[in-house]
């Protein structure tokens, strides 16, 4: 690992002051500290950002829900009124990660955690986005646990959050202040798609530092967030789907899906959700919805089982909710 | 970096290198060589101690991150020549083999049933489930045996849960 200065920050304000070029915040460190253990990650200097006390979780007026970004993965999971009024995010962030992992990770943190594309991982191999122009060895190699879905010539990474695909169908709004001020981002807003910039995995600049994640009330009608993986437990999504229907007289009255394991961002099934509204509430409207969306899927040879992956889980997910 | 840790109960001051990891710290500073070094990046649990009473994967939290928390390793189990009712329950359950896992898993696991409220698989998310094992495998799915000792951890700390 490269040489670098620690140091730690007392307030917002003061780690955005204390950013320079070189500088990294440090969350709990778990996806960090690893990639600066394969020497993906070089900072000069770690900012700590872990002791600020954003570690609130509070309900705000209009009904919301304000999410401090130190807040740690397993309270945010265990705290009652997650677990009572926005179950889908429970239940996303109790299928990511251990409970070791789980007990240190931060929202913050997790929102900004990097691609497992295992290219990125290896510093002995080229990969765009860790050094720009390099190429991407995925797309000839392996890419089979890639995206399917927005991906570029540049790179087919996936982004492994399970917590911001339940943030991206809720559309949460993500609270940062950095060296031009303070902002909202609304989910899926954070994230972008790589095109021929895949090194920049979000919207933020540099020096931008996440304070909370802002729910807005949960939308009407049931929910739910289901994962699947190699393995059951302690395993990346292959493919994930939040999703939110609310049924009225047998019609869809509002629907919210969201896509994990898909692509470069938690992919909000924009056209299914429209497909869907004003419909009836049946398999057959599921599974035209799923294919809607899924029409523009660019699968590769070895990631191809994703679409039909992704159409099922939608499917099957969707009945569950359906009355 | 000077550095103030309570270990086990023990205040202890190092003078550490910002990079080295709080596993490095115990193992290669402190002597306590509890704590097992498996994969080094937060897949196997063989690391597992506590920081402030939560269990955590000390390979990937850096010394000079967990300055002035007080951290708890497998040598701060058992209670004098007292062992802990999971060290207990698992020699009474051959829960192990090798044993190179095992550290991690009696951190873990002593973690893990001071930890409320549901897991990925509980169904109601409002109450908090008891630990049937089921439950015990899912919280303890960071922490691999390689021996696959797995049927008689579970039935270990299912005896200490109850
Ligand atoms: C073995 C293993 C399995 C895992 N499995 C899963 C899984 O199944 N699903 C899943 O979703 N995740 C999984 N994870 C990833 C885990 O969720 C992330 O490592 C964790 O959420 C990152 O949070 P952190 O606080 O430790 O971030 P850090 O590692 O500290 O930081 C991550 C990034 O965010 C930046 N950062 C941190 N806080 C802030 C802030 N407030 N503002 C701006 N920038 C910030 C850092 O500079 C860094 O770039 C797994 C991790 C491991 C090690
Ligand atoms: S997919 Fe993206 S992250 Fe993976 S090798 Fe290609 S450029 Fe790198
Ligand atoms: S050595 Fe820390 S988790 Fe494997
Ligand atoms: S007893 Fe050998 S690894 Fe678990």
């Amino acid at each position: 690992m490269k040489p670098f200065e620690y140091a730690r920050a007392a307030s917002p304000a003061e780690a955005v002051r204390g950013f320079a070029p070189g500088t990294m915040y440090l969350g709990g460190g778990t996806n960090l500290v690893d990639l600066m253990k394969l020497g993906v990650a070089e900072p000069e200097r770690l900012l700590d950002v872990s002791r600020l006390p954003l570690d609130a979780i509070e309900q705000t007026d209009g009904d919301r829900v304000r999410v401090g970004a130190t807040v740690r993965n397993t309270d945010l999971a265990a705290h009652p009124v997650i677990r009572s009024r926005y179950p889908m995010l429970a239940r996303a962030v109790l299928a990511g990660a251990s409970g070791q992992v789980r007990n240190v990770a931060t929202v913050g943190g997790n929102l900004l955690q990097r691609t497992r594309c295992t290219y990125f991982q290896d510093v002995s191999r080229p990969c765009n986005k860790r050094r720009p122009g390099s190429g991407c060895p995925a797309i000839e190699g392996d890419h089979a646990g890639l995206a399917v879905l927005g991906a570029s010539d540049a790179c087919v990474a996936t982004h492994p959050s399970d917590m911001a695909v339940a943030l991206a169908a809720l559309g949460a709004d993500v609270h940062v202040t950095g060296p031009g001020g303070d902002r909202i981002i609304p989910m899926p807003g954070l994230h972008r798609l790589p095109g021929d910039e895949p090194e920049r995995d979000t919207v933020l600049e540099p020096g931008d530092l996440i304070t909370a994640v802002e729910l807005p009330p949960p939308p009407p009608g049931a929910s739910h967030y289901r994962k699947v993986r190699e393995r059951s437990s302690f395993a990346f999504a292959l493919v994930s789907v939040a999703a939110v229907l609310d049924v009225r007289d047998g019609a869809v009255a509002g629907c919210r899906i969201a896509l994990g394991g898909v692509a470069h961002v938690p992919w909000r099934a924009e056209r299914a959700e429209q497909a869907l509204i004003g419909g009836p509430a049946t398999g057959e409207a599921f599974l035209q919805a799923a294919e809607t969306e899924l029409e523009q899927a660019g699968p590769l040879p070895r990631n191809a089982y994703k679409v039909p992956l992704a159409r099922n889980l939608i499917v099957a997910t969707l009945e569950e909710l359906a009355p | 970096m000077e550095i103030t840790l309570r270990v086990n109960g023990v205040p202890r001051k190092a003078d550490v290198d910002p990079r080295m990891s709080l596993l490095d710290l115990l193992r290669e500073r402190l002597g306590l060589i509890g704590a097992k070094k498996g994969c080094d990046h937060g897949q196997c649990g063989a690391c597992t101690v506590l920081i402030d009473g939560r269990r955590a994967n000390s390979c990937l939290a850096l010394a000079v991150a967990v300055d002035d928390r007080d951290i708890t390793t497998v040598e701060g189990l058992a209670d004098g020549d007292e062992l802990h009712p999971l060290q207990a329950a698992f020699i009474e359950h051959d829960a192990f083999q090798c044993g190179y896992c095992t550290p991690g898993q009696l951190c873990s696991a002593e973690g893990m049933l001071g930890e409320p409220g549901p897991s990925a698989i509980t169904e109601d998310l409002l109450t908090d489930p008891g630990l049937t094992p089921d439950e015990i495998r899912e919280r303890m799915s960071g922490n691999l045996c390689r021996c696959g000792a797995y049927v008689n951890i579970v039935t270990a700390i299912g005896e200490v849960a109850r």
